[in-house]
């Protein structure tokens, strides 16, 4: 079946990974193929030990690959390499190759074989086949003396475009061209969307029309609400962390921290989901970890992490940050975001159901022990993390979360503002907690009623939608009132015109993927404080997001060279 | 044969990194052993592939068996590796 894809259309899959990045496509370089009518050996008793080699040589690499990883994928590469090293694998191929089949295909053919019954488990097992045939082409790859299948690195910013990605495949994109990943196949819990959160690349899943995408395609991928836009009208123009892609290099953007052109500081901290991404943002000029996504962690465990474990994987990252401020978000399952240990069970409404700080009620150790375990690293770092629960809807919730926190000996207690209750009565959660964080993406949803996974409701989820400013100027006055700080984490925070906007109604830090801080930093130095304020009243007084963002882009004497996007 | 009974204690039973620790203790122990659920046919334990089809999970009784020389010393060592959690 031949799917076309018209020039300007709309390819719709599903978010698995939130952000959104306009780049030309690239497909991931195609795997050796394999046919019956290959040469066959001359004598497959050799033949099994050639393939017993590179069977071999593909475990050794995904197990070396493993150990250099660490975190998520180590635990993925490991597994995967325990397949190559399966005996029941060389079994199937030697039994082929028994039956007259050419070398390589017989391994095509073994793999092809394995994948099918684990695609018959369905869930968890059935994502693990493209793992596995992953294997197999490496071994084809090494059997016929050609470079093993990678990520292509092109020297300027591309989405990825693949059937599905493997542990390999993924495990090599951090700090790559890669901006942004979507697949064919794919599920929540496909690899691809797993490494996808933890390497904070947007990424759509599942996309059936992704495979008749030409190279060089731009697009504009919506890792939220799983939209494909193909050849976008004005790529780079909805403050994004990526420009057009086409290589130009960016203004010159002066490194160092996050200050008003008046003087006023505004900390930029960088938004991590595991400990080699915290570790990288560590050794840029990061003012510190906004938001520290625990779940991003453990999403690909199938058991509970130990205390011992979690302390040295908290500690490394405050060891790693010194004296920069590093937030600790406690872990946000549920919904999109589904742990094996976990079992939350299904839920007709996920969005709307138990999640984040919510799981606590039925599982109350998972959170004591991510507790403990942050006051161990606190101790033997001998840093003070600051902790915050996600999905907070109460002042209630937020005084119990504090005092379990404060058991703990943890002395820096915030929560997430995400729900419009928090926002609404603000003032009554900073009676209980040191700090807030606006996670403007799920306050979005929550307050126009619109979920983040409906592709059709994008414009609803506008991080410019007026009713979403609003919320956040009443969590802003709040924190003023209190003398306590307001950051923003979500991905508002990551549109350089936005994030003036935000600091105009009362945020104190604002908490990007790394890639957006550069030019965050500069719309910030650009502007001083009556500016960002005379944007923000200019965007709440708007009737829709288009509006809003072109009443602030006309405030300013330095005139924010932005067209308007509205018609 | 000698064999041993042992309640999985992973929580979400034999699936990826659990699994994989298995088979390859399983392989290294260098004799053949076999993983069976109740009512299903013995697999090969060195099988990472065939293990994780078993879909074994927490709390499941799985029965381990092998033959030959150390085989009891081998099966200890792999019944507590089962029975850790």
């Amino acid at each position: 079946m031949t799917s076309t894809v018209s020039p300007a259309g709309v390819l719709t899959g599903r978010g698995v990974s939130p952000g959104v990045v306009s780049a030309p496509v690239v497909r991931l370089g195609p795997p050796v193929s394999t046919s019956p009518d290959d040469p066959v050996g001359a004598d497959p008793a050799v033949e099994r030990e050639r393939v017993a080699a590179a069977l071999a040589e593909v475990a050794d690499d995904l197990a070396g690959r493993a150990e250099r990883a660490g975190g998520v994928a180590a635990d993925v590469l490991f597994a995967t390499s325990a397949m190559a090293a399966d005996p029941a694998l060389l079994g199937a191929a030697g039994a082929e190759l028994d039956r007259g089949a050419p070398t390589g295909h017989a391994v095509t053919l073994a793999v092809r074989g394995f994948c099918e019954r684990l695609r018959a488990h369905g869930g968890y097992l059935a994502e693990r086949a493209a793992d596995l045939r992953d294997v197999g082409e490496r071994v084809v790859a090494v059997l016929s003396g050609q470079p093993m299948p990678g990520v292509p690195a092109p020297g300027h910013p591309v989405v990825l475009v693949a059937t599905d990605l493997s542990p390999a495949d993924t495990a090599g994109l951090a700090g790559g061209d890669v901006v942004g990943l979507l697949t064919e196949q794919g599920g929540p819990t496909s690899h691809t969307a797993i490494l996808a959160r933890a390497l904070g690349l947007p990424a759509v899943v599942g996309c059936a029309g992704a495979g008749a995408l030409a190279p060089g395609t731009p697009v504009r991928l919506d890792g939220t609400t799983g939209t494909v836009e193909i050849d976008p009208p004005e790529p780079g123009d909805r403050g994004h962390e990526v420009d057009d892609g086409a290589g130009q290099s960016s203004p010159s953007l002066e490194p160092g921290p996050g200050r008003t052109a008046d003087g006023h500081p505004v900390p930029l901290l960088t938004n991590v989901g595991s400990g080699p991404d915290a570790l990288a943002a560590a050794a840029t000029d990061s003012e510190g970890v906004g938001l520290l996504r625990t779940e991003l962690l453990f999403l690909d465990r199938a058991v509970r992490p130990s205390v011992d474990e979690q302390a040295r994987i908290y500690a490394a990252v405050l060891a790693a940050f010194g004296e920069r401020p590093v937030v600790v978000r406690t872990l946000d399952a549920g919904s999109d975001k589904p742990l094996a240990f976990l079992p939350l069970g299904p839920e007709d409404n996920p969005a709307l159901g138990v999640r984040g700080l919510r799981t606590s009620g039925a599982n109350p150790g998972v959170l004591d022990e991510q507790l403990a375990a942050l006051a161990m690293a606190a101790a033997g770092t001998g840093r003070t993390p600051s902790v915050m629960a996600p999905m907070v809807s109460t002042a209630q919730e937020a005084a119990a979360f504090a005092e379990a926190a404060h058991r703990h000996g943890l002395t820096r207690v915030g929560v997430m503002v995400e729900v419009p209750s928090a926002a609404l009565r603000a003032a009554e959660l900073f009676e209980v907690v040191d700090f807030v964080s606006i996670g403007t993406n799920d306050l979005g949803q929550y307050v126009m009623a619109a979920d983040r996974a409906c592709g059709p409701l994008g414009h609803l989820l506008d991080p410019w939608q007026p009713a979403l400013l609003d919320l956040v100027a009443m969590v802003g006055a709040a924190g003023a009132a209190a003398g306590k700080p307001v950051g923003v984490c979500g991905e508002a925070a990551a549109d350089p015109l936005l994030a003036t906007v935000l600091v105009g109604l009362g945020a104190t830090s604002l908490s990007t993927a790394a890639g957006a801080r550069a030019h965050v930093r500069a719309a910030l130095a650009a502007v001083g404080m009556p500016v960002c304020r005379e944007r923000a009243a200019a965007a709440r007084s708007a009737r829709g997001p288009d509006e809003a963002r072109a009443a602030a882009a006309a405030v300013g004497p330095d005139a924010v060279g932005r067209r308007e996007g509205a018609g | 044969m000698p064999s041993r009974t042992v309640v999985v204690a992973s929580e979400v039973g034999l699936h990826a990194r659990p699994a994989a620790t298995f088979t390859r203790a399983a392989a290294a122990s260098g004799i053949p052993v076999r993983l069976q659920v109740a009512g299903g046919e013995p697999v090969d334990a060195a099988s990472m592939l065939a293990v994780m089809t078993l879909g074994v999970g927490h709390g499941q009784e799985v029965v381990l068996s092998a033959e030959g020389e150390r085989s009891e010393e081998v099966l200890d060592s792999l019944a507590a590796l089962l029975g850790k959690p």
